[in-house]
Protein backbone atom coordinates (compact mmCIF):
# COMPACT_ATOMS: atom_id res chain seq x y z
CA UNK A 1 0.00 0.00 0.00
CA UNK A 2 2.84 2.19 0.63
CA UNK A 3 5.01 1.16 -2.58
CA UNK A 4 4.93 4.79 -3.67
CA UNK A 5 7.05 5.92 -0.85
CA UNK A 6 9.53 2.60 -1.08
CA UNK A 7 9.60 3.76 -4.51
CA UNK A 8 10.90 7.36 -3.97
CA UNK A 9 13.09 5.75 -1.35
CA UNK A 10 14.32 3.86 -3.87
CA UNK A 11 15.05 6.49 -6.26
CA UNK A 12 16.48 8.06 -3.59
CA UNK A 13 19.19 5.57 -2.55
CA UNK A 14 19.81 4.66 -6.25
CA UNK A 15 20.78 7.97 -7.44
CA UNK A 16 22.94 8.45 -4.14
CA UNK A 17 25.32 5.27 -5.38
CA UNK A 18 25.86 6.40 -8.72
CA UNK A 19 29.47 7.36 -8.12
CA UNK A 20 30.98 10.71 -9.48
CA UNK A 21 32.40 9.65 -12.95
CA UNK A 22 29.81 7.59 -13.68
CA UNK A 23 27.22 10.54 -13.48
CA UNK A 24 26.69 11.01 -17.16
CA UNK A 25 26.11 7.23 -18.01
CA UNK A 26 23.05 5.56 -18.35
CA UNK A 27 21.83 3.35 -15.38
CA UNK A 28 20.10 0.15 -16.95
CA UNK A 29 18.90 -1.52 -13.80
CA UNK A 30 18.36 -1.38 -10.09
CA UNK A 31 18.92 -4.69 -8.14
CA UNK A 32 16.53 -5.50 -5.34
CA UNK A 33 15.86 -8.33 -2.81
CA UNK A 34 12.43 -8.06 -1.18
CA UNK A 35 11.35 -10.72 1.19
CA UNK A 36 7.87 -12.50 0.95
CA UNK A 37 7.21 -11.45 4.32
CA UNK A 38 7.60 -7.80 3.81
CA UNK A 39 4.38 -5.48 3.11
CA UNK A 40 5.73 -4.97 -0.75
CA UNK A 41 3.86 -6.36 -3.66
CA UNK A 42 6.58 -7.04 -6.42
CA UNK A 43 4.01 -5.33 -9.92
CA UNK A 44 2.92 -2.68 -7.53
CA UNK A 45 6.25 -1.36 -6.56
CA UNK A 46 7.39 -1.70 -10.55
CA UNK A 47 4.54 0.42 -11.06
CA UNK A 48 5.14 2.89 -8.80
CA UNK A 49 9.02 2.51 -9.88
CA UNK A 50 7.77 3.46 -13.62
CA UNK A 51 5.76 6.34 -12.50
CA UNK A 52 8.18 8.05 -9.90
CA UNK A 53 11.25 7.75 -12.45
CA UNK A 54 9.61 9.08 -15.82
CA UNK A 55 11.22 12.12 -16.93
CA UNK A 56 14.51 11.56 -14.99
CA UNK A 57 17.74 10.58 -14.85
CA UNK A 58 16.50 7.06 -14.49
CA UNK A 59 13.56 6.93 -16.95
CA UNK A 60 13.21 3.39 -18.10
CA UNK A 61 15.49 1.83 -15.99
CA UNK A 62 14.45 -1.84 -15.16
CA UNK A 63 13.33 -2.38 -11.47
CA UNK A 64 15.07 -5.85 -10.90
CA UNK A 65 13.28 -7.51 -7.66
CA UNK A 66 14.81 -10.88 -6.69
CA UNK A 67 11.98 -12.54 -4.15
CA UNK A 68 13.75 -14.13 -0.47
CA UNK A 69 11.58 -16.56 1.05
CA UNK A 70 10.89 -17.03 4.77
CA UNK A 71 13.04 -18.87 6.13
CA UNK A 72 13.09 -20.19 9.81
CA UNK A 73 15.69 -21.57 11.99
CA UNK A 74 14.17 -23.40 15.27
CA UNK A 75 15.99 -22.40 18.64
CA UNK A 76 15.31 -25.62 20.37
CA UNK A 77 16.27 -28.29 17.33
CA UNK A 78 18.03 -26.15 15.00
CA UNK A 79 16.08 -27.26 11.79
CA UNK A 80 15.17 -24.99 8.88
CA UNK A 81 13.03 -24.93 6.79
CA UNK A 82 10.78 -22.70 4.29
CA UNK A 83 8.17 -21.47 5.70
CA UNK A 84 5.52 -21.75 2.63
CA UNK A 85 1.57 -20.41 4.74
CA UNK A 86 1.07 -19.06 7.77
CA UNK A 87 2.08 -21.45 10.29
CA UNK A 88 5.12 -20.18 12.18
CA UNK A 89 5.60 -23.60 14.12
CA UNK A 90 9.09 -25.76 13.94
CA UNK A 91 7.87 -28.44 11.37
CA UNK A 92 10.52 -30.72 13.17
CA UNK A 93 9.67 -30.63 16.57
CA UNK A 94 6.49 -28.24 16.54
CA UNK A 95 8.30 -25.47 19.37
CA UNK A 96 7.07 -21.78 18.53
CA UNK A 97 10.77 -20.81 19.46
CA UNK A 98 11.47 -19.81 16.16
CA UNK A 99 13.86 -17.30 14.28
CA UNK A 100 12.97 -15.90 10.82
CA UNK A 101 16.24 -16.15 9.16
CA UNK A 102 15.54 -14.67 5.68
CA UNK A 103 11.89 -13.10 4.14
CA UNK A 104 12.25 -9.32 5.83
CA UNK A 105 14.48 -7.76 2.84
CA UNK A 106 13.96 -4.63 1.41
CA UNK A 107 17.46 -4.14 0.38
CA UNK A 108 18.69 -2.66 -2.99
CA UNK A 109 21.88 -4.92 -3.84
CA UNK A 110 23.36 -2.93 -6.88
CA UNK A 111 22.92 -0.92 -9.50
CA UNK A 112 24.51 -1.26 -13.24
CA UNK A 113 25.56 1.27 -15.33
CA UNK A 114 26.54 1.09 -18.55
CA UNK A 115 28.77 2.32 -20.84
CA UNK A 116 26.77 4.41 -23.47
CA UNK A 117 25.74 8.39 -22.18
CA UNK A 118 22.23 8.46 -20.96
CA UNK A 119 19.35 8.59 -23.67
CA UNK A 120 17.63 11.78 -24.16
CA UNK A 121 14.64 12.03 -21.39
CA UNK A 122 11.22 11.86 -23.47
CA UNK B 1 -6.58 19.37 27.51
CA UNK B 2 -6.85 20.83 24.16
CA UNK B 3 -6.22 18.86 21.03
CA UNK B 4 -3.13 19.16 18.85
CA UNK B 5 -3.25 18.82 15.44
CA UNK B 6 -0.55 17.88 13.24
CA UNK B 7 0.09 17.53 9.83
CA UNK B 8 2.42 15.58 8.05
CA UNK B 9 6.09 17.04 7.78
CA UNK B 10 7.93 17.09 4.88
CA UNK B 11 9.44 13.72 3.89
CA UNK B 12 13.11 12.55 5.47
CA UNK B 13 15.74 11.94 2.92
CA UNK B 14 18.70 9.66 3.07
CA UNK B 15 20.83 12.49 2.90
CA UNK B 16 19.39 14.10 5.94
CA UNK B 17 21.50 11.44 7.66
CA UNK B 18 25.33 12.42 7.47
CA UNK B 19 26.29 8.70 8.24
CA UNK B 20 24.75 6.29 6.60
CA UNK B 21 24.43 3.01 9.00
CA UNK B 22 25.86 0.59 6.61
CA UNK B 23 29.81 1.09 5.88
CA UNK B 24 29.66 0.02 2.34
CA UNK B 25 31.41 3.47 0.86
CA UNK B 26 28.80 4.22 -2.67
CA UNK B 27 31.81 5.43 -4.26
CA UNK B 28 34.51 3.58 -2.93
CA UNK B 29 35.83 2.49 -6.83
CA UNK B 30 36.86 -0.91 -4.88
CA UNK B 31 32.77 -1.74 -4.87
CA UNK B 32 32.49 -1.05 -8.85
CA UNK B 33 33.11 -4.44 -10.70
CA UNK B 34 33.04 -4.02 -14.29
CA UNK B 35 32.16 -6.35 -16.81
CA UNK B 36 31.14 -6.57 -20.28
CA UNK B 37 31.24 -2.77 -20.65
CA UNK B 38 28.86 -2.34 -17.43
CA UNK B 39 29.54 -1.33 -14.12
CA UNK B 40 27.67 -3.07 -11.21
CA UNK B 41 27.70 -0.90 -8.39
CA UNK B 42 27.45 -2.52 -4.96
CA UNK B 43 24.79 -0.81 -2.66
CA UNK B 44 23.73 -3.06 -0.27
CA UNK B 45 20.80 -0.71 1.94
CA UNK B 46 18.12 -1.16 3.35
CA UNK B 47 15.31 1.06 1.84
CA UNK B 48 13.67 1.81 5.01
CA UNK B 49 16.97 2.73 6.53
CA UNK B 50 16.21 6.42 7.06
CA UNK B 51 12.73 5.19 8.99
CA UNK B 52 15.36 2.49 11.03
CA UNK B 53 18.12 5.58 11.78
CA UNK B 54 14.95 7.84 12.68
CA UNK B 55 13.69 5.10 15.02
CA UNK B 56 16.67 4.30 16.43
CA UNK B 57 16.91 8.35 17.57
CA UNK B 58 13.71 8.21 19.06
CA UNK B 59 14.14 4.87 20.76
CA UNK B 60 17.35 6.62 22.26
CA UNK B 61 15.22 9.66 22.93
CA UNK B 62 12.19 7.73 24.60
CA UNK B 63 15.07 6.15 26.73
CA UNK B 64 16.63 9.23 28.63
CA UNK B 65 13.67 10.66 29.15
CA UNK B 66 12.27 7.09 30.58
CA UNK B 67 8.78 7.08 28.54
CA UNK B 68 7.51 3.42 27.61
CA UNK B 69 6.26 4.03 23.79
CA UNK B 70 3.22 1.35 22.83
CA UNK B 71 2.34 1.13 19.43
CA UNK B 72 -1.29 0.43 18.95
CA UNK B 73 -2.21 -1.30 15.56
CA UNK B 74 -5.16 -2.49 13.95
CA UNK B 75 -7.37 -2.37 11.33
CA UNK B 76 -10.03 0.45 10.93
CA UNK B 77 -13.20 0.30 13.26
CA UNK B 78 -11.51 -2.77 15.58
CA UNK B 79 -12.28 -1.24 18.69
CA UNK B 80 -8.74 1.16 18.73
CA UNK B 81 -9.48 4.21 20.42
CA UNK B 82 -12.24 2.75 22.31
CA UNK B 83 -9.74 0.64 24.34
CA UNK B 84 -7.50 3.33 24.60
CA UNK B 85 -10.29 5.42 26.34
CA UNK B 86 -10.81 2.84 28.58
CA UNK B 87 -7.29 2.09 29.18
CA UNK B 88 -6.76 5.39 30.08
CA UNK B 89 -9.52 5.69 32.24
CA UNK B 90 -8.00 2.95 34.21
CA UNK B 91 -4.27 3.12 34.47
CA UNK B 92 -4.04 6.92 34.54
CA UNK B 93 -2.77 9.12 37.02
CA UNK B 94 -1.43 6.39 38.09
CA UNK B 95 0.91 6.05 35.08
CA UNK B 96 1.34 9.38 33.62
CA UNK B 97 0.03 8.73 29.57
CA UNK B 98 0.10 10.71 26.57
CA UNK B 99 -1.31 10.05 22.94
CA UNK B 100 -0.49 10.16 19.71
CA UNK B 101 -2.95 9.09 17.05
CA UNK B 102 -2.81 9.03 13.10
CA UNK B 103 -5.53 9.25 11.29
CA UNK B 104 -6.19 10.20 7.28
CA UNK B 105 -8.78 12.95 7.92
CA UNK B 106 -10.87 13.70 11.25
CA UNK B 107 -9.90 14.62 14.46
CA UNK B 108 -12.83 12.39 16.19
CA UNK B 109 -10.38 10.34 17.40
CA UNK B 110 -8.22 12.72 19.54
CA UNK B 111 -11.54 14.61 20.81
CA UNK B 112 -12.38 11.26 21.92
CA UNK B 113 -9.18 10.52 24.06
CA UNK B 114 -8.89 13.96 25.03
CA UNK B 115 -11.52 12.93 27.58
CA UNK B 116 -9.17 11.17 29.67
CA UNK B 117 -7.04 14.41 30.19
CA UNK B 118 -4.25 12.86 29.13
CA UNK B 119 -2.13 15.50 26.18
CA UNK B 120 -3.40 14.05 22.70
CA UNK B 121 -1.64 14.73 19.28
CA UNK B 122 -3.55 13.78 16.29
CA UNK B 123 -1.47 13.10 13.00
CA UNK B 124 -3.43 13.33 9.45
CA UNK B 125 -1.82 12.30 6.70
CA UNK B 126 -3.76 13.78 4.40
CA UNK B 127 -1.56 16.47 3.17
CA UNK B 128 0.75 13.63 0.87
CA UNK B 129 -2.12 11.59 -0.47
CA UNK B 130 -3.36 10.11 2.49
CA UNK B 131 -0.45 7.52 3.79
CA UNK B 132 -1.05 4.12 5.50
CA UNK B 133 1.13 4.21 8.23
CA UNK B 134 2.63 6.45 10.85
CA UNK B 135 7.12 6.51 9.88
CA UNK B 136 9.34 7.48 12.24
CA UNK B 137 9.74 11.09 11.55
CA UNK B 138 6.27 11.88 12.04
CA UNK B 139 6.81 10.62 15.31
CA UNK B 140 9.81 12.41 16.08
CA UNK B 141 7.94 15.63 14.95
CA UNK B 142 4.88 15.05 16.76
CA UNK B 143 7.09 14.31 19.83
CA UNK B 144 8.24 17.94 20.01
CA UNK B 145 4.83 18.92 20.96
CA UNK B 146 5.00 16.67 24.35
CA UNK B 147 6.96 17.40 27.72
CA UNK B 148 8.45 13.47 28.05
CA UNK B 149 9.57 14.59 31.32
CA UNK B 150 6.12 14.61 32.50
CA UNK B 151 4.61 11.33 31.55
CA UNK B 152 5.44 7.66 31.90
CA UNK B 153 3.82 6.16 28.82
CA UNK B 154 3.50 7.19 25.18
CA UNK B 155 0.76 5.17 23.48
CA UNK B 156 0.66 5.94 19.66
CA UNK B 157 -2.58 5.04 18.05
CA UNK B 158 -1.36 4.12 14.23
CA UNK B 159 -3.72 4.34 11.16
CA UNK B 160 -5.95 1.34 10.65
CA UNK B 161 -4.57 -0.74 8.54
CA UNK B 162 -3.07 -4.68 9.10
CA UNK B 163 -0.24 -4.39 6.78
CA UNK B 164 1.81 -1.35 6.43
CA UNK B 165 2.52 -0.07 10.10
CA UNK B 166 3.99 -3.33 10.73
CA UNK B 167 7.13 -2.54 8.32
CA UNK B 168 7.80 0.42 10.40
CA UNK B 169 9.54 0.94 13.37
CA UNK B 170 8.89 4.16 14.92
CA UNK B 171 11.43 3.37 17.81
CA UNK B 172 8.45 1.96 19.93
CA UNK B 173 8.67 -0.63 23.13
CA UNK B 174 6.03 -2.82 22.50
CA UNK B 175 3.58 -3.47 20.22
CA UNK B 176 -0.23 -4.55 20.54
CA UNK B 177 -2.82 -5.42 17.71
CA UNK B 178 -6.31 -5.44 18.65
CA UNK B 179 -8.63 -7.93 16.96
CA UNK B 180 -12.19 -7.26 17.05
CA UNK B 181 -14.59 -10.64 16.93
CA UNK B 182 -16.51 -9.40 13.92
CA UNK B 183 -13.51 -9.52 11.40
CA UNK B 184 -12.79 -13.00 11.09
CA UNK B 185 -11.21 -15.80 12.90
CA UNK B 186 -8.27 -16.02 9.77
CA UNK B 187 -7.02 -12.28 9.90
CA UNK B 188 -4.16 -13.15 11.83
CA UNK B 189 -3.41 -15.86 8.69
CA UNK B 190 -4.19 -13.59 6.27
CA UNK B 191 -2.17 -10.78 8.01
CA UNK B 192 0.85 -12.85 9.44
CA UNK B 193 3.18 -10.24 9.39
CA UNK B 194 1.37 -7.64 11.83
CA UNK B 195 0.67 -10.77 13.86
CA UNK B 196 4.24 -11.58 13.84
CA UNK B 197 5.59 -8.08 14.78
CA UNK B 198 3.34 -7.67 17.80
CA UNK B 199 3.70 -8.53 21.15
CA UNK B 200 0.02 -9.31 22.10
CA UNK B 201 -2.96 -9.23 20.90
CA UNK B 202 -6.19 -7.71 22.02
CA UNK B 203 -8.92 -9.78 20.71
CA UNK B 204 -12.03 -7.10 21.32
CA UNK B 205 -15.58 -7.21 21.03
CA UNK B 206 -16.08 -9.98 23.07
CA UNK B 207 -19.69 -8.65 24.31
CA UNK B 208 -20.97 -9.62 20.81
CA UNK B 209 -19.94 -13.30 21.17
CA UNK B 210 -23.57 -14.04 21.55
CA UNK B 211 -24.50 -13.18 18.22
CA UNK B 212 -22.34 -14.15 16.38
CA UNK B 213 -21.24 -17.75 14.52
CA UNK B 214 -17.25 -16.85 15.49
CA UNK B 215 -15.65 -19.68 16.64
CA UNK B 216 -13.07 -17.87 18.93
CA UNK B 217 -11.13 -21.08 19.83
CA UNK B 218 -10.33 -21.46 16.50
CA UNK B 219 -9.28 -17.59 16.10
CA UNK B 220 -6.95 -17.64 19.07
CA UNK B 221 -5.36 -21.12 17.51
CA UNK B 222 -4.75 -19.15 14.53
CA UNK B 223 -2.97 -16.35 16.23
CA UNK B 224 -1.12 -19.01 18.20
CA UNK B 225 0.32 -20.33 14.47
CA UNK B 226 1.69 -17.53 13.30
CA UNK B 227 3.05 -16.59 16.54
CA UNK B 228 3.08 -19.00 18.99
CA UNK B 229 3.42 -18.24 22.94
CA UNK B 230 2.08 -14.66 22.21
CA UNK B 231 -0.02 -13.27 24.84
CA UNK B 232 -3.92 -13.52 23.92
CA UNK B 233 -6.09 -11.09 26.15
CA UNK B 234 -10.02 -11.48 25.29
CA UNK B 235 -11.47 -8.48 26.34
CA UNK B 236 -14.99 -6.13 25.57
CA UNK B 237 -14.09 -2.52 25.23
CA UNK B 238 -17.38 -1.97 25.64
CA UNK B 239 -18.31 -3.45 29.40
CA UNK B 240 -14.67 -3.62 30.21
CA UNK B 241 -14.63 -7.35 30.39
CA UNK B 242 -11.19 -9.23 30.33
CA UNK B 243 -9.64 -5.72 31.06
CA UNK B 244 -7.56 -6.67 33.91
CA UNK B 245 -4.99 -9.30 33.12
CA UNK B 246 -4.04 -6.60 29.84
CA UNK B 247 -4.00 -3.45 31.84
CA UNK B 248 -1.53 -5.60 34.02
CA UNK B 249 0.77 -6.52 31.35
CA UNK B 250 0.87 -3.30 30.07
CA UNK B 251 1.46 -1.82 33.36
CA UNK B 252 4.64 -4.24 34.25
CA UNK B 253 5.71 -3.64 30.80
CA UNK B 254 6.22 -0.16 31.80
CA UNK B 255 7.35 -0.55 35.65
CA UNK B 256 10.07 -2.74 34.20
CA UNK B 257 11.44 -0.14 31.48
CA UNK B 258 10.86 3.37 33.90
CA UNK B 259 12.52 1.38 36.87
CA UNK B 260 15.19 -0.12 34.89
Amino acid sequence: MHEMGIAMQIVEIALDAIPPNLQEKSVETVNLKVGKLSAIVPDSLRFCFDVVTRETRLAGVKLNIEEIPVKARCRECHFEWIIEGPAFTCKNCQSGAIDIITGRELDIESIEIADREIPDAG
Amino acid sequence: MPVKLFRMPKQYHHRDFQKPLHSHAHHDTDTASQKSGAHIIKVVRRVLDANDIMAGQNRKRFREKGVFVLNMMSSPGSGKTTTLVKTLARIMPEIKTAVIVGDICTTNDADRLAISGAPVIQINTDQFGGDCHLAAHVIEKAVDDLDLDTIDLLVVENIGNLVCPAEFDIGEDARVVVLSVTEGEDKPAKYPLMFRECDATLLNKTDLLPYLDYDKDLAVSTIQQVHPDMPVFEISSKTEDGFEPWLQWLRTLVHNKLHH
